[in-house]
């Protein structure tokens, strides 16, 4: 079907407009479903969420057990959600020698629910077609220099369960509260893209 | 299908944007909005939903930006389950409206085998024309099964409205170096594979 049009294509403005106008003509959608959901995505599915499960996990020895052994049960525990089709959350836990990067080549596919809305580079093309391939160089670039005697792992996200990186606690935040260590751990570190183990107290 | 989609391991590709610029499109959280309620009605169900993304002329797909495929795709859904005739939807935008292309046939699950952690398989030789999660990247490569998660709906029929019977996914490890020789960085790489993918080898 693509464009057979000869007229130049509506923005994309304009053609979220149009559907939103059909869903709201012929598919029943109430009028505040656009707004109620925004807010309930923008206001639940957030990083902190994961970063929470990272930080009890580094000071909590037995839910870091059970985090590695069913992070969707460890996130139900702290009051965190999934949609329906993610039935497992995979935890993978960096070590001084293995570091741990997700991807979804196929399309976009994240924790969401867990680490808040994909990150802009996550979905860029040129980060699905080579960090499979050559996983170092594109860390590298990305400001992460792992050392050659650091295994990589790549997780492809192309079934319906998902991954989370447990990164590594730095050594200097050794003895913070929980709440304190949350703070510290980013969206990008639960990917894989970074490290936070060299991060001054 | 061989799609525009299946990026892993193409090549010619260029330096990641990163960090990324911020921005906000109103528009974005709009369509996000609406393909979560389409879903929540089961006006279609995400294999569907992916499927139609990997649909898209090519062109549109590598230049459009993310929430433009996911727009593009919700539209086209809207059209082929008959909530909205594509005249229709043309008449309240004043330009084009691009959709996905045609489908074509999906397909069945394989009678059920079951793989065990660190058993080797193979990845099947499959050329498939309709929807399926296996990247080109592993087709025909063999690699070690390093976990099993739950039974999901078969994408390959899911993704074309059949009934779909649920079968688990293994994620099989692969050597970057057995998927890529001579052109390629070490690494382990990691693929949810569902089981009809999968075939055991002889050496089992």
């Amino acid at each position: 079907m693509a464009n057979e049009s000869d007229l130049p294509i509506a923005t994309a403005e304009q053609r979220a407009a149009a559907l939103e106008i059909v869903l709201r003509r012929k598919g029943e959608m109430p009028g505040t479903f656009v707004s109620d959901f925004t807010d309930h995505a923008e206001e639940e599915w957030i990083t902190d969420n994961g970063a929470r499960m990272v930080a009890r996990a580094w000071v909590d020895p037995g839910f870091r057990a059970r985090m590695l052994a069913d992070g969707k049960s460890a996130a139900h525990e702290m009051g965190f959600e999934f949609p329906e089709h993610h039935r497992r959350l995979v935890v993978l836990e960096n070590t001084p020698d293995i570091h741990n990067v997700i991807v979804c080549t196929l399309c976009s596919c994240t924790a969401y629910t867990i680490i808040g809305a994909a990150p802009e580079w996550y979905k860029d093309i040129d980060y699905r077609a080579r960090v499979v391939r050559e996983s170092r160089t594109v860390l590298r670039e990305m400001g992460l220099d792992l050392p050659p005697t650091t295994e990589i792992r790549v997780w492809d996200t192309t079934a319906d369960h998902r991954y989370l990186v447990l990164p590594m606690q730095p050594p200097a935040t050794i003895g913070w509260p929980e709440e304190k260590l949350a703070k510290i751990v980013t969206q990008d570190a639960m990917i894989g893209a970074s490290r936070l183990d060299k991060l001054e107290g | 299908m061989d799609g525009i989609h299946d990026l892993g391991g193409k090549q010619g590709f260029g330096r990641v944007k990163y960090p990324s610029a911020p921005h906000h499109e109103t528009w974005e959280p709009l369509v996000r909005a609406l393909s979560a309620f389409s879903i929540k009605k089961h006006i279609y169900n995400m294999d569907e939903f992916r499927h139609a993304i990997e649909r898209m002329a090519p062109r549109h797909y590598l230049t459009a930006p993310y929430y433009e495929r996911h727009l593009t795709a919700v539209a086209t859904l809207l059209v082929e389950k008959d909530v909205v005739t594509r005249e229709e939807l043309e008449a309240l935008v004043p330009g084009a409206f691009p959709l996905s292309g045609p489908i074509g046939p999906g397909r069945l699950p394989c009678p059920p085998q079951s793989f065990a952690i660190g058993e080797r398989v193979r990845v099947k030789n499959e050329f498939v024309p309709g929807h399926v999660r296996m990247p080109a990247y592993i087709r025909g490569k063999s690699g070690v099964v390093v976990g099993v998660s739950p039974p999901y709906p078969y994408p390959d029929a899911s993704g074309h409205s059949m009934q779909a019977p649920m079968e688990p996914t293994y994620d099989v490890r692969f050597r970057s170096r057995e998927l890529w020789p001579d052109s390629c960085e070490d690494a382990l790489n990691h693929v949810g594979v569902f089981q009809s993918y999968l075939e055991k080898t002889e050496a089992t």
